[in-house]
C-alpha cells in the first residue's frame, strides 16, 4: 500500500503538489469564479490532458510529437458524433430531405447514415471508441515509425504531416464530417441537457476528476521501471537496446498512452464546449499544446497543467484586446522558455522552492488546510 | 565445422561498406572462461567485429555462433538476452540517472513493457545492485548522479551495468581509455576476477594493460587476422611489430 501510494503520488512532495492543484480545481475555482469563467477553466483543463501526455512522451521519453492535436481531435470527434446523432432524431430533423441524419449530411445530399457513424448510436461504444480509435492510430503510426527506428526530428515532422492530412481530410469530407464548421449544435447526452448550468458544473468536475486520474496514471508509469527506462532511452537509446530491451515496444506503448490521454481531453472538450471542429486537429493546436507543456515544464506533470492554464489565461486576455499580437507573444514566450528556462515554470519553482524552503512552508500550510478542508485529506490519503 | 565447444565461433565473417571490407573473411574462436584481447592499429576493424557480434552492424556474409546459436540473424535485444553483453568505446551510461538507477535499470528482469510497469524492487534486486557496485568500486557513489562520475568511473559503471545482466560473453571496447595508472591496475584486477565464470573479449591499445589480462591475443589488421596466440609470441612476431607495435 505504501509502495502504491508512493508510485501514484510520487512521494510527499508529489502528493502536496497534487493536493494543491486539486484544491484549486475542485474548491477555489468553482467558489471564486462565475460559471462563464469556470467554463473557460474547464476548456483549458481539457488542453492540459494533452500537455501531460507530452510530459510523458516528450519530457521523459524524448519523443517529440507535433501531432498530439489529432488525438485530441479524434477523441473529440468520437464524442461529437454520438451527441450529434442524438441531436438528429427524426422529429427534430423532420424538415430535412432525409430526417434522422445529421443536418450537414442532409445539406450535402447524403440520404443515409454512413456506416462508420453507426457505432456512435451507443454511448458505451462511443466511450470505447474515444479510447480505442486514437490509440489505434497511435499504434499504427508508432509501429511504422519506431520499428524502423525513425525518431527525433523526422518523427516530429511526420506526426505533424499526419495531423495536417487528417485535418484536411476532415475539412474535405464535409458530408461525412461536417467539414470546416465541425460538428455543432450538440444538445443532450442520453437525454441529459449538457447546456444547462447544472450540467456545466457536473461536467467541469468530471473533467477535473479525469485529469487528476490521468495524472495518477502518468505518475505511476513514470515512477515504475518503465519511467526510468524512458529517461534512459532519451539519454542513450543504444545502451538500452544493448541491455536487452526492445526499445521500439516501449516507444509505441508510451505513444499510445499519450494518444489515449489526449483523446480523453478531446472528448471532455466536446462535452463542455458543445462542438468539435477541424481547427483542433491540425498543426497549430498541436504546436500550441507543445508550448503549454514547455512553459509549464516538460518534465513535470503538475507544471504542465499550470503552464496550460497560465498560457491560456494570457491568450484569452490578450487576444481580446490585441488579437494580432498574441501569436508573436506566444512565439516569443516559447523561444524564451526554451532558451532560458528549459524546465519551464516547474524548473523555476524548484529552484526557488529549495532556495527559500518553500515546500516546507507549503506543507505546513497544507496541514492547516487539512483541518478545514476534508477534500485534501481524501486526496493525500493520510491524516496529518 | 558446424557444432563446436567454443563459446563464440566466428567463421568467414565479412562486412563490406560500399565495397570497403572492414572485416574480411575473419575466423576467430573463443573458449569458455577465456579472456581474449584484440589489438591492432586504428581502423583495423576491431570495433566493427564487436558491432557484428552484438548485431549493431549486419554482416555481409559468414557466421557468428554463440554457444552454437547463430547470431547474425537475431535482433540486438535477443542477442543480449542470449547472453552477450557489450561495452561501447565511449562510456555509454545514463547521465541523468543515479549510479544506483543505472545499475537497476540494467537488471535483467522486467524487460518487456508490461514487465517494466510491474517491476518490483525486491531485496534480491537491491542486493545484486550493491554486490555489483562493490565489484566495480562504486559503492560510495551509488546515490550520485552518473554525470558527475570521473571518466574512469563511468567506464566502470558501464562494466557494472553489463555485469548486472550476468552475460556469458562480455565484450569491452577500450575499457581503460582515459584512466589513470592506478585505475588501470584496478580494472585489470576487475577483469581478472570477472573472467572466472565467463568469457571476455577486450579491445585495447595499452600493451601494459594487455599483458596483465590477456590469456590470448588476436592482432587485427585491415579486417584480417595478422597473428594470434599468447602475448609473448605475438609480441615477437615480425609482421605485428611492423604494422602495429613498431611505432
Ligand atoms: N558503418 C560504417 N560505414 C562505413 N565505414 C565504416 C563503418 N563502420 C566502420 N567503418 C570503417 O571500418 C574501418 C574499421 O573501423 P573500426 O571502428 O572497426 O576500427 P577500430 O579497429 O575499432 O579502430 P580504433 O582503434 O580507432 O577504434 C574504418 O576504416 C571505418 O572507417
Ligand atoms: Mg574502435
Amino acid at each position: 500500500m505504501k509502495v502504491l501510494s508512493e508510485k501514484l503520488f510520487g512521494g510527499k512532495q508529489g502528493a502536496i503538489g497534487l493536493a494543491i492543484l486539486s484544491l484549486l480545481l475542485f474548491v477555489v475555482f468553482p467558489l471564486w469564479l462565475d460559471l462563464f469563467r469556470l467554463g473557460l477553466i474547464g476548456k483549458y483543463v481539457t488542453y492540459a490532458f494533452v500537455a501531460i501526455s507530452l510530459v510523458l512522451l516528450w519530457g521523459n521519453g524524448g519523443i517529440l510529437s507535433l501531432g498530439q492535436g489529432m488525438f485530441f481531435g479524434l477523441g473529440g470527434y468520437c464524442m461529437a458524433m454520438f451527441l450529434k446523432l442524438e441531436a438528429s432524431d427524426p422529429i427534430s430533423t423532420k424538415i430535412q430531405t432525409t430526417p434522422g441524419i445529421p443536418d450537414f449530411m442532409d445539406w450535402n445530399q447524403l440520404t443515409a447514415l454512413p456506416w462508420f457513424w453507426e457505432p456512435f448510436k451507443s454511448l458505451t461504444l462511443t466511450i470505447l471508441l474515444v479510447l480505442i480509435v486514437p490509440t489505434l492510430l497511435a499504434f499504427i503510426i508508432g509501429f511504422a515509425m519506431f520499428k524502423r527506428r525513425v525518431g527525433g526530428v523526422y518523427f516530429a515532422i511526420i506526426t505533424q504531416a499526419i495531423a495536417l492530412i487528417l485535418s484536411i481530410l476532415i475539412v474535405g469530407q464535409q458530408g461525412y464530417t461536417g467539414g470546416v464548421n465541425g460538428i455543432t449544435d450538440l444538445k443532450t447526452m442520453l437525454g441529459w441537457d449538457i447546456r444547462t448550468d447544472s450540467a456545466k458544473y457536473i461536467l467541469y468536475f468530471a473533467n477535473a476528476g479525469l485529469l487528476i486520474a490521468c495524472m495518477l496514471l502518468a505518475r505511476y508509469i513514470l515512477t515504475s521501471k518503465f519511467g526510468m527506462l524512458l529517461l534512459a532511452m532519451r539519454d542513450k537509446e543504444e545502451r538500452v537496446r544493448f541491455s536487452g530491451y526492445d526499445v521500439s515496444n516501449f516507444k509505441i506503448f508510451i505513444f499510445c498512452i499519450a494518444a489515449m490521454i489526449s483523446a480523453i481531453g478531446g472528448a471532455m472538450f466536446t462535452l463542455q464546449i458543445g462542438f468539435m471542429s477541424p481547427s483542433f486537429v491540425g498543426i497549430v493546436p498541436s504546436i500550441e499544446m507543445v508550448i503549454f507543456a514547455a512553459v509549464g515544464g516538460r518534465m513535470s506533470l503538475i507544471g504542465a497543467v499550470y503552464g496550460t492554464l497560465l498560457v491560456n489565461f494570457g491568450k484569452t486576455m490578450f487576444s481580446e484586446t490585441y488579437p494580432e499580437l498574441w501569436l508573436f507573444l506566444m512565439g516569443g514566450l516559447f523561444i524564451a522558455v526554451v532558451m532560458f528556462f528549459p524546465d519551464g515554470l516547474a524548473g523555476v519553482y524548484e529552484k526557488y522552492a529549495t532556495k527559500f524552503n518553500l515546500t516546507g512552508k507549503l506543507s505546513k500550510l497544507m496541514i492547516k488546510f487539512n483541518k478545514s478542508a476534508s477534500v485534501t485529506d481524501e486526496l493525500v490519503g493520510e491524516k496529518p | 565445422m558446424s557444432s563446436t565447444d567454443f563459446v563464440l565461433a566466428i567463421e568467414d565473417l565479412t562486412v563490406s561498406f560500399d565495397g570497403f571490407k572492414a572485416v574480411d573473411a575473419l575466423n576467430m574462436y573463443i573458449d569458455n572462461n577465456e579472456l581474449r584481447v584484440v589489438i591492432g592499429p586504428n581502423g583495423a576493424g576491431k570495433t566493427t567485429v564487436l558491432d557484428l557480434i552484438c548485431g549493431k552492424t549486419k554482416s555481409t556474409s559468414g557466421s557468428i555462433k554463440f554457444k552454437n546459436k547463430e547470431l547474425t540473424k537475431l535482433p540486438e535485444h535477443e542477442i543480449v538476452r542470449a547472453g552477450v553483453g557489450r561495452k561501447f568505446q565511449t562510456p555509454s551510461i545514463y547521465e541523468n540517472l543515479t549510479v544506483y538507477q543505472n545499475l537497476e535499470v540494467s537488471y535483467p528482469v522486467g524487460r518487456s513493457v508490461w514487465g517494466s510497469l510491474t517491476f518490483k524492487r525486491t531485496p534480491e534486486v537491491i542486493e545484486q545492485v550493491h554486490k555489483i557496485a562493490a565489484e566495480v568500486l562504486l559503492t560510495e557513489q551509488l546515490q550520485m548522479e552518473a554525470a558527475l562520475l570521473s571518466h574512469g568511473q563511468k567506464q566502470w559503471l558501464e562494466i557494472g551495468m553489463l555485469l548486472m545482466q550476468d552475460p556469458e560473453l562480455l565484450m569491452l571496447d577500450e575499457p581503460v581509455a582515459g584512466m589513470s595508472a592506478k585505475e588501470r591496475d584496478q580494472t585489470a584486477d576487475l577483469l581478472n576476477r570477472i573472467c572466472k565464470n565467463r568469457s571476455v573479449l577486450v579491445i585495447e591499445h595499452d600493451m601494459e594493460f594487455v599483458k596483465k589480462i590477456a590469456h590470448k591475443v588476436t592482432v587485427l589488421h585491415q579486417g584480417k587476422i595478422l597473428a594470434e596466440g599468447p602475448m609473448e609470441k605475438v609480441q615477437a612476431d615480425e609482421k605485428v611489430i611492423e604494422v602495429y607495435l613498431g611505432h
